[in-house]
């Protein structure tokens, strides 16, 4: 597969690491902020490649680990009481727990939940059922949230009525920012995710190196793409500089897509977005604008927020701040796992714990 | 009397509509002279060996894909579980839940490739069941059939013999059946349709089994949870640990190329025409040599090695070379964007 | 957080096209794209194509690890 294959070869991957290791003197915390990331870093085993003094922390860049109880429950809580409603989702959403049930739970109970890949799938199901009203439940960051607001917009122009998306977006250089503010975490510099960037353009975290003096890569998702990235970023920190480079340059500009970030301004506008284990931060959210409302299914239904109730004895939000790995918190692989998950970390394929326990290495 | 062009609920209740359906529709295609009474058995005999015995359930939604059809995934799928223990199927049964309303020329479509496929096997569908239910209370169609087999061998096929140094063997490429589902199903179209591998394996395990008749300790046919979860049962079974090295494993291209675009791990997607057979190292030359004659096993490979310590896991070695734990599938893959 | 996958533009009908991902063809929307044609190559991810892929700095992305690793 092109451009797919090139990028897993074992002979320059085992090469990369060693550069690493040989590089490599500093006790660093590099943050790696995209679940795909965490991801790709656990199926390859790429942390055992790394040397001890390279700690690599898992970010919140789990769309579904971090979207609030309190939203978590707002949907569950809207598929049980509106059952003629047909909602579209994200096959993600579909295991993540709420207080009471889950998407999953409620479809074995007669909701019509379907999964959809693609926004547009929304729009097939609206076509094809006129008379019933149609909800894509919207999770996802930057590299999604064009393609919700280019289906909102075909919404809109072939005239459908019987379509509206819950948006439950969030936005990354504003979590990025409050990772910073809070203090709690000490990060030496962060790998950017690539998708996300080819949207928004690696411009978007020049604040990270000059306000915060933290260095950024930006790198793609295949294993080599992953080792590259830590490689650059490693060399940075080794040689004290401070800049934002792109390892994934095949896919991504400084600039990013600037038609795609125009059709995002056209349909959504930033709002403030609580995000589990960190709270609420600033224009970290997106609503969609007033003048597409017909569209916004929090206003066509007022939806109200769900139980704001974490699950018992769950430290997601400490694995999302990357202040705990997942082995340390005491639910890990026993009582929290892929099928009897407790928190969304364990359920979503990108949560940093699903991951974990997924790929966790050889003893 | 007028043909239906869709089934009833009559045709289920046993009277005249029912006798019909299986007159015109079931028993004309089975054609058989253990099934030509249309009694409530089919009585015969077998030689006096050891039999096997199984039964399977299809409700695979579409009932049309790409290689094939619930009707030829039902003689198929059941062949194969008495196949992969060394057995030769010989009699199978076949019951029908039809929901009220699928039209009759679908079931006459289902039911002729479940002849075809079974004379092509040299089986026999000797009795069965028609059950209809109400629009909205079945899927279009569920079929459940029972296979009996005879043992040609005599030693038992269980994973519980594996040993260190055993070899692992899967007869070609993973992933094909699951895709073709999948890809086939609603929001999630394919241009270039990925076949089922859809097929009945015994001339193949026969020709493994008479290559190297004491060499052969297990086989299973990976359907549902794939190739993962069967080395996962084998693992478990053996008390051993199984090591086995992705670039190794066979997937089509464009297999490969769906599972990319929908997050899915071929690793663990349905295979309805394949096997794994776990072999010591001794008969591996004869047993790939035997399987690569086949058509069915043309793509044969040999992917890992059963190995002490462990116990219980299956290890992987990645295309980067470094190693990580393959796990059973925990509940359902689902299509992701992130 | 961005599942996204190369594929290949082999024909274009208005803001739809069809790509080749390895062998598997899949219909994508190219509506957030500039000018898009037939032979490129552009990340998919949820049924749209997000970006181009540019070949000329993938090649030197891959010539650059080569010399890293000597």
């Amino acid at each position: 597969m092109k451009y797919i294959d090139e990028f897993r070869r074992r002979e320059e991957a085992q090469g990369l690491l060693r550069k690493i290791r040989e590089i490599s003197k500093k006790e660093v915390s590099i943050m790696e902020i995209c679940g795909t990331h965490t991801h790709s870093i656990s199926k390859y085993g790429i942390r055992e490649g790394l040397p001890p003094n390279i700690k690599l922390i898992s970010g919140p860049g789990c769309p579904v680990c971090v979207t609030s109880a309190a939203d978590v429950n707002r949907i569950i809580d809207f598929s049980r009481s509106r059952r003629d409603v047909i909602i579209a989702t994200f096959g993600d959403m579909m295991k993540v727990p709420g207080s009471v049930s889950s998407l999953q739970e409620e479809k074995a109970n007669g909701a019509d939940i379907r999964v959809v890949y693609s926004p547009l799938g929304a729009i097939d199901i609206a076509k094809k059922n006129p008379e019933r009203e149609v909800v894509l439940f919207a999770v996802g960051f930057e590299t999604t949230v064009p393609t919700v607001a280019a289906t909102i917009l075909a919404a809109k122009k072939e005239g459908f009525r019987n379509l509206s998306v819950l948006s439950l977006h969030k936005l990354t250089p504003p979590a990025m920012k409050a990772l910073m503010d809070s203090g709690e975490i000490h990060i030496d510099g962060f790998i950017c995710p690539g998708h996300v960037t080819a949207v928004i353009g690696a411009r978007a975290y020049s604040f990270l190196a000059t306000d915060y003096g933290a260095p950024c890569v930006v790198a793609g998702f295949e294993p080599i793409d992953a080792i590259m990235g830590i490689y650059m970023l490693v060399r940075q920190l080794e040689e004290g500089r401070k800049d934002i480079e792109i390892e994934y340059n095949r896919v991504v500009t400084w600039e990013g897509n600037q038609l795609a970030q125009e059709v995002i301004n056209n349909v959504f506008e930033p709002s403030d977005s609580l995000w589990r284990g960190i709270g609420n931060i600033p224009g970290s959210g997106l609503w969609i604008r007033e003048e597409l409302s017909e569209f916004d299914a929090m206003k066509r239904f007022s939806i109200p927020p769900g139980a704001d109730a974490e699950p018992k004895g769950c430290r997601c939000g400490e694995v999302l701040k990357g202040l705990i790995t997942p082995d340390a918190c005491t639910l890990f692989a026993k009582a929290c796992n892929p099928e009897f998950p407790i928190g969304p970390c364990m359920v979503s394929s990108e949560g940093t714990c699903a991951a974990f326990y997924k790929y966790r290495k050889v003893a | 009397m007028k043909e239906n062009k869709t089934i009833l609920l009559a045709h289920g209740s046993g009277g005249s509509y029912s006798r019909r359906l299986v007159e015109e529709v079931f028993a004309k295609a089975f054609s058989n002279p253990l099934l030509a009474p249309l009694n409530d058995q089919a009585v015969f005999t077998l030689p006096a060996k050891k039999l096997a015995f199984t039964t399977d359930s299809y409700v695979v939604n579409p009932i049309f894909f790409p290689g094939g059809d619930i009707g030829k995934l039902s003689v198929c799928g059941t062949i194969n579980d008495l196949a992969v223990g060394g057995a030769e199927p010989v009699y199978l049964s076949a019951s029908f839940i039809i929901e009220e309303g699928l039209s009759m020329e679908e079931l006459l479509r289902i039911v002729l490739s479940m002849a075809k496929t079974a004379k092509e096997a040299g089986v026999s569908i000797v009795t069965g069941d028609t059950k209809v239910v109400e629009r909205g209370k079945g899927d279009k169609v569920f079929i459940n059939t029972a296979g009996i087999g005879v043992l040609n061998i005599d030693q038992e096929l269980t994973p519980a013999n594996i040993r260190p140094g055993d070899v692992v063997i899967v007869s070609g490429t993973m992933g094909d059946h699951g895709i073709a589902i999948l890809t086939h199903r609603e929001g999630i179209q394919m241009e270039s349709p990925v076949e089922s591998d859809c097929a009945a394996l015994h001339t193949l395990t026969n020709a493994m089994l008479a290559a190297a008749p004491s060499g052969i300790k297990a086989m299973r046919d990976p359907t549902r949870g794939g190739l993962a979860t069967v080395l996962n049962e084998f693992a478990a079974s053996a008390g051993c640990s199984i090591s086995i090295r992705e670039d190794d494993i066979p997937v089509r291209e464009a297999v490969k190329g769906a599972c990319e675009i929908l997050g899915f791990d071929p690793l663990y997607l349905a295979n309805e025409g394949k096997l794994i057979a776990v072999v010591e190292a001794g008969s591996v030359e004869a047993v790939l040599k035997a399987m690569r004659s086949h058509p069915l096993g043309k793509d044969a490979a040999v992917i890992g090695v059963a190995e002490e310590g462990h116990k219980g896991k299956v290890l992987l070695e990645t295309s980067i070379g470094n190693r990580r734990i393959l796990d059973m599938l925990s509940g359902e893959q689902l299509p992701r964007i992130c | 957080m961005c599942l996204g996958i190369p594929g290949k533009i082999i024909e274009i009908n208005g803001e739809m096209a069809r790509v080749d991902v390895a062998g598997a063809v899949k219909e994508a929307n190219i509506s957030l794209m500039h000018s898009v044609k037939a032979g490129e190559f552009v990340i998919i991810h949820a049924g749209f194509a997000i970006e181009r892929v540019d070949e000329v700095k993938a090649q030197e992305t891959l010539s650059l690890i080569k010399e890293i690793t000597g």
